[in-house]
């Protein structure tokens, strides 16, 4: 990649309206993650009702309750454009939970409305009986879009949705679920992986508690990155993963139980 | 206060579960005590608030030093008063507490917001007063405005209600409007969870402290009453608001617990007057010693919006601050909401990440650039910190632990 003569925007896209969950702690782990590099990077907030520019390196969609997610999705319909150019001009897109489901073709509520998406990726969201809700861990799929570096470890994330997220037969999941919901259609899987995209239930938020993973999301701007002391995120991210598990086993446990009557 | 045998059985009842509770150092009691009431005489409420005048309490943030504010108010006036001073604000904390009034007089309950449309009906209520909704425990109680469509069908079924609310949130002129209310225009400062309309859904205009819809035209009502700096301003006096309590945050809930005791008959001056005399609530801003011959000072934080209120107050002086965050069932089991906090303005400030989950603390105080120390223990955190004046700010259960540890020796 060429070396850059501007700072890096990571745009942070309507946090008004999609940061009801502190997804906007992913684009302040992105710019620090670039300043503390020496990569001068600038947070752009897109304040809802401002269109979305085509000139971001990184558009970071979050969470959001339902009236916002339905303003969200109307401001990304008018901005598609925008983001689909860019995109495949070399910008990389994280959308996490709403966000995620916007980037899809559609959203079937429980209430058999339609909420239409941008269908940048193609995948398929309908509201499911019940909240997945609780600590989630993910193992990611091997794949070529992660570049040389390879896979990021065992991802640890808390999810809070209704969402059952069908992704395309062409489109790779994020990774295996291994403790909790996910995309929740019975695939065992979460999110969606392509080419400088990342689609994830995940919170917590996502990027704090997996720094390689937010590595992997500003390489795909940045290219190669030098190496960042991260043994504070690490701690935080064996923590989570340590409770994660144990609730896999409280689960696993509970459900031998109900199956035993 | 005529009540029946089955009533009688069940506060007996009841203040042996409390009892019992107490010397198992399990709790204060009032919560076990008001479960067995409740199972035993499911229409207690009913009968214990006979003969009270019953003033409800809620809001996200502030509910419990409100209610101690406005029984205080009413105290200096010489009323007799019962009140849920514990902060047990669920049907089982205020049975108990109605159970164990002195007699006729004014009852002044602190509720959880989930619980108010519950009881509304049940205890007779006079007067609500409203402070505020944020979001809080997303993964219990939901979204907010689910919250504040629960509350405005209480105004709906209620239209002749008394309510007294703030003029400045758009989620409490939504709840509070199809009844009779009181407004008073207590500003807002998070407004993160009020971008879009509760009436219409779509984008809130904001300019200054006002709000206004420009689809439907929802907007905030015009008043007189406002929070101006350290006065009130009511009925076109101002009335100087002079706290022992800290923080931007107290002003808002004297002025809304003083506008609420003038509501009760209470004289101005001399509820403006009352609420200054109140120096501690149920252990926000208590005083813990820290074995070294200094002290700290607790303040609680229970989800952004307060959060955010009281690192304004402690950036401003000059402290050292401990972050103590629990992420337990009553805290929100999830603490994604530390990304929604400026904890930036901590910068410059001896700090230290503490709590059972002070690692999810110290990376994002990391992030926001703020030197600080790790240590899961806040009492040994504030000790390990310089400096006469240390603040240990706490979620609700590293909260509630402190102040069970070191409350009886408050004043």
């Amino acid at each position: 990649m060429n070396p850059r003569d501007s700072a890096i925007r990571i745009g942070l896209v309507y946090p008004e309206l999609l940061g009801t969950y502190g997804d906007r702690g992913n684009a302040v782990v992105l710019t620090q993650r670039a300043k503390w590099r020496g990569i001068p990077a600038e947070l752009v907030e897109v304040r809802a009702g401002d269109p979305i520019p085509d000139s971001l390196d990184v558009y970071l969609f979050g969470g959001g309750e339902d009236d916002p997610q339905h303003l969200a999705a109307a401001g990304m319909r008018g901005s598609k454009q925008a983001i689909t150019q860019a995109h495949a001009g070399g910008a990389v897109v994280l959308a996490v939970c709403a966000g995620f489901q916007l980037v899809g073709h559609r959203y079937l509520a429980a209430d058999g409305s339609v909420l239409e998406g941008i269908g940048l990726v193609d995948l398929e969201t309908r509201a499911g009986p019940s909240r997945l809700i609780g600590e989630i861990v993910v193992e990611p799929s091997l794949s070529h879009h992660w570049g040389q570096a390879g896979a990021p470890a065992t991802l640890t994330g808390f999810e809070n949705h209704w969402g059952r997220t069908t992704i395309g037969a062409d489109v790779q999941p994020l990774g295996t679920v291994n403790v909790g919901g996910g995309n929740g259609d019975g695939s065992g899987v979460d999110g969606a992986l392509a080419e400088r995209f990342v689609g994830t239930y995940l919170h917590g938020p996502v990027l704090p508690r997996n720094p390689q993973l937010a590595d992997r999301i500003l390489g795909w701007v940045t290219g190669g990155l030098p190496e960042l002391d991260s043994d504070l995120e690490h701690r935080l991210r064996r923590d989570r993963l340590h409770a994660g598990s144990a609730t896999g086993v409280r689960k696993w446990w509970q459900d031998r139980m109900l199956a035993r009557g | 206060m005529q009540r029946s045998v089955r009533t009688r059985v069940a506060i007996a009842g009841g203040q042996f579960a409390g009892w019992l509770s107490r010397v198992m150092t399990r709790g204060q009691g009032a919560t076990i005590s008001g479960r067995v009431i409740n199972a035993i005489s499911p229409h207690a409420l009913d009968e214990l608030a006979r003969g009270q005048r019953v003033t409800l309490v809620s809001a996200t943030n502030g509910k419990t030093t409100t209610t101690r504010l406005l029984a205080a108010a009413l105290e200096a006036d010489g009323r007799t008063v019962t009140s849920n001073s514990t902060g047990a604000n669920l049907t089982s904390g205020i049975a108990p507490t109605l159970a164990g009034a002195a007699g006729a007089g004014e009852a002044v309950l602190e509720v959880d917001e989930r619980v108010v449309p519950r009881v509304v009906d049940p205890l007779g209520t006079q007067l609500l007063v409203l402070g505020n909704l944020s979001r809080d425990q997303l993964d219990r109680y939901g979204e907010v405005h689910l919250l504040a469509d629960a509350w405005r069908k209480v105004a709906e079924d209620h239209p002749g209600l008394a309510i007294v609310a703030n003029a400045s949130d758009p989620h409490i002129v939504w709840a509070a409007s199809p009844a009779k209310v009181t407004w008073v225009a207590l500003g807002l400062s998070w407004r993160d969870d009020a971008a879009t309309c509760p009436a219409c859904g779509v984008l809130l205009g904001w300019t200054a402290d006002r709000f206004e819809c420009t689809g439907c035209g929802f907007a905030r009502p015009e008043t007189p009453n406002r929070l101006d700096g350290h006065d009130l301003v009511l009925d076109g006096t101002r009335l100087p608001l002079r706290l022992a309590l800290p923080g931007q945050w107290n002003l808002a809930n004297a002025a809304l617990a003083v506008t609420a005791a003038v509501h009760l008959g209470v004289d101005a001056a001399g509820a403006a007057n009352a609420v200054g005399t109140v120096t501690s609530v149920a252990g926000r801003s208590m005083s813990v010693p820290l074995g070294d011959g200094r002290s700290a000072v607790l303040l609680l934080a229970k989800n952004p919006a307060g959060w955010t209120e009281v690192l304004r107050f402690v950036s401003e002086q000059d402290c050292a601050a401990v972050i103590a965050v629990n992420a337990r069932i009553a805290d929100g089991k999830d603490p994604s909401w530390l990304w929604d906090v400026p904890y930036e303005l901590l910068q410059g400030h001896p700090a230290a990440a503490a709590g059972e989950r002070h690692l999810d603390v110290a990376v994002r105080l990391h992030y926001a650039d703020v030197e600080h120390a790790v240590e899961p223990d806040p009492i040994a955190a504030a000790r390990a910190l310089p400096g006469d004046r240390v603040f240990i700010i706490a979620s609700y259960t590293q909260f509630s632990a402190l102040y069970r540890r070191y409350g009886k020796t408050e004043a």
